[in-house]
């Protein structure tokens, strides 16, 4: 290991290295930072301010960066770059013992959560949305996770759940609990639709052919006024009642029923619970059926599709069940989306929320559960407290607005998950048998594919 | 050991196509029951595809397979392997994030659950090692012992007729002659009918009592094993010259 000038590790290709990202960093920020584009008001419409010194100090801390990555961080020559065992969080987090005493922690904690003392109106929502997505990453789990089938569209079955109850209920008047398995069904049936022809295609051209299909249903919704509204939506659709007991002010309102004070908050803190049960639910649904054989025979597909078929395994069906249940869930979410807006409009469903559903999979590394519930809670919490960031703007001025920073964030995220943890947070897969002994095998120990 | 009554396995006339392109020419096989059948040739002969016109995964266009006295040839994957036909593979194939009881227990899909343990414990008795392994994943086993996972996770269905497909491909050769002498001894001690196709022509000969030779889609030589082995032909062609 010598330190001549030619070795990687000498100042001079240090600084060549750091120049070449500087100039990389200038070349992005030119448009980004450089300029800016302000409407003048006026009849020539746009015009461009150059931000100089901003793309400078931009471009300097970069260099910077760079600098002390190389002089501090970066394998010197000769260093083999070992593969790192997960950390210990990541394997405590994958290990049964401590998975099984996170799990219940959790659920004590979601259930004690709208009476903490800090839990107003506005955290019980932001409980409701993340346990929401958490719901439906669990969902998609099935498909993406166990299954291996890329499902960019999943968005489509949280809408068909969500206009299912919000047009049943609206002209038939069903109530909640009997739209529930309704909206469930139809997912489903819509799961299986499809599925039928996505059956021969995987990887890329599966991801093509279910981003185009969440795309249809969007277009259909919005495009078929007679029955869904159209960009309108549908509004005033009956909100849940607590067993036929409606939350209003009325002699046979909830408050009243139960002798107590009238607070919108009762309502609130109903569908929190409401959501809970639901998630619980799917939980324990998608828990038990990575046990049984079916689970077994999707993860099997995910593996080697020509192994399942010369094993004798329907893969038709087992595909198409994947496909039916993750969106069976997905219909369940959609019907409490529906009932706790009371609005739906075409809107809500967009590419946008698929992507996210699948980046909170993805993030959670892909077939565990727990990770779900924390790529959730990072995800859709994570923007939310963008929002909170308020004293930024005494540092950047007024016109900062930190929930602009969220792409930007979110792609910074994905590049440090890639860096550290390519696998997702919780990386390890529990076997779903034991024999006499458990044990984890760590994922990121196994090369991809057949080693 | 060949009888002369109905075959387990017949196969006539098969021919397939990959889009225009003919892969198999008019394909004759019979395989008996107990017997160890090889078909030995060239990569690219046409013997995995015809491997995978008998589970009926590339369908045979013209022609008939019977197995067992039920015409095969136009029944969907999972009812032929039903039907007791086991296939191991070309490349082994096996589930590399699942662990290797996982991967048996994916072998054993449509047996029923209670032979499950039997056929289990049979298993580990054939391949100790797997036994040792069996929490572990299946990728982080070496070549041989996933072979021996592959062959094991086939012979969990219960098969009446076990086809093989390269079981020796990629393997030390004092692995691969481990695994050809556990195919010996299963021929032997339970009247497993194998049906092998190989590369390895040597060890194939010598293990089968009957084989086919393929080229370019039709068969060209049949006999024993040992007709075959001393064949001028099969010895220039597959054998390096008979220097073995």
């Amino acid at each position: 290991m010598s330190s001549t000038g030619h070795s990687s590790s000498s100042l001079p290709a240090m600084i060549k290295r750091s120049l070449i990202a500087t100039v990389i960093a200038f070349l992005l920020f030119l448009p980004t930072l450089g300029i800016k584009t302000s409407a003048s008001g006026g009849v020539d419409g746009l015009f461009l301010t150059y931000r100089w010194m901003l793309l400078g100090v931009g471009c300097g801390l970069i260099f910077v960066g760079r600098m002390a990555y190389e002089l501090f961080w970066a394998p010197k020559d000769g260093e083999q770059k070992s593969i790192k065992a997960p950390s210990s969080l990541a394997r405590a987090l994958g290990s049964s013992k401590v998975a099984k005493t996170v799990g219940p922690v959790l659920l004590v904690f979601a259930i004690a959560f709208p009476f903490l003392p800090f839990s107003d109106r506005y955290i019980l929502d932001l409980g409701i949305l993340i346990i929401t997505y958490v719901m439906l990453g669990w969902g998609l789990q099935i498909v993406v996770g166990l299954a291996g089938l890329l499902d960019l569209g999943y968005v489509a079955f949280y809408a068909v759940g969500a206009y299912s109850y919000a047009l049943l209920s609206i002209h038939f008047g069903f109530g909640f609990w009997m739209c529930l398995p309704l909206a469930g069904l139809l997912a489903a049936t819509w799961g299986i639709v499809l599925g039928f022809p996505v059956l021969r295609l995987r990887g890329d051209y599966l991801a093509i052919v279910t981003l185009a299909f969440g795309e249809i249903i969007r277009v259909v919704l919005l495009n078929w006024r007679s029955f869904t509204g159209g960009s309108n939506g549908l509004s005033d659709i009956p909100r849940p009642s607590f067993f036929g007991i409606p939350f209003n002010q009325s002699e046979h309102g909830f408050a009243a029923t139960f002798g107590l004070e009238y607070s919108s908050m009762q309502r609130i803190v109903f569908l929190y619970f409401l959501i809970l049960a639901l998630a619980v639910f799917t939980f324990f649904v998608t828990a038990r059926l990575r046990r049984l054989p079916i689970g077994r025979a999707w993860e099997a597909l995910r593996e080697d599709e020509i192994a399942c078929r010369s094993l004798g395994v329907n893969t038709v069906n087992t595909k198409l069940s994947a496909f039916a249940i993750g969106a069976m869930f997905g219909g369940f979410a959609g019907s409490f989306f529906a009932a706790k807006q009371a609005f739906v409009s075409p809107e809500s469903f967009n590419f946008m929320e698929s992507a996210t559903i699948l980046a909170i999979v993805v993030l959670g590394g892909m077939s565990s559960q727990l990770g779900v519930v924390f790529s959730a809670i990072v995800m859709v919490g994570g923007v939310e407290l963008l929002r909170q960031l308020q004293f930024l703007k005494s540092v950047f001025g007024n016109d900062f607005d930190p929930s602009q920073l969220r792409l930007l964030l979110f792609g910074l995220a994905m590049v440090l998950m890639m860096l550290w943890r390519p696998r997702g947070l919780v990386s390890t897969r529990m076997p779903t048998v034991f024999l006499k002994d458990k044990k984890t095998v760590s994922a990121a120990m196994i090369s991809q594919g057949r080693g | 050991m060949a009888n002369m009554s109905n075959p387990l396995l017949a196969v006539r006339g098969v021919e397939t196509f990959y889009g225009r392109n003919q892969a198999l020419f008019g394909i004759d096989i019979d395989i008996h029951q107990g017997e160890i059948v090889t078909m030995i040739g060239a990569n690219g002969a046409g013997k995995s595809t015809l491997m995978m016109a008998i589970c009926g995964v590339n369908r045979a266009v013209r022609g008939s397979v019977t197995f067992d006295g039920k015409a095969i040839h136009e029944m969907p994957t999972h009812e032929i392997i039903r039907l007791g036909i086991s296939q191991s593979p070309e490349g082994r194939r096996i589930f590399p994030r699942m662990t290797v009881y996982e991967n048996l227990q994916m072998g054993a899909v449509n047996s029923e659950p209670r032979y499950f343990a039997e056929d289990l414990a049979r298993i580990y008795a054939l391949f100790p090692i797997l036994e040792k392994r069996h929490v572990q994943r299946a990728g982080t086993l070496s070549g041989g012992e996933q072979q021996m996972l592959a062959i094991g996770r086939a012979l969990m269905a219960r098969p009446k007729l076990l086809l093989l497909d390269e079981p020796s491909l990629g393997l030390a050769p004092l692995v691969a002659k481990q695994i050809f002498d556990t195919l010996r001894e299963l021929n032997k001690t339970a009247g497993l009918t194998v049906f092998l196709v190989e590369q390895n022509a040597y060890h194939a000969l010598r293990l089968a009592s009957r084989g086919y030779v393929m080229v370019n889609g039709r068969i060209t030589l049949s006999g024993t094993g040992a007709e075959l082995l001393n064949h001028p032909e099969v010895g220039a062609a597959y054998l390096g010259g008979g220097s073995h």
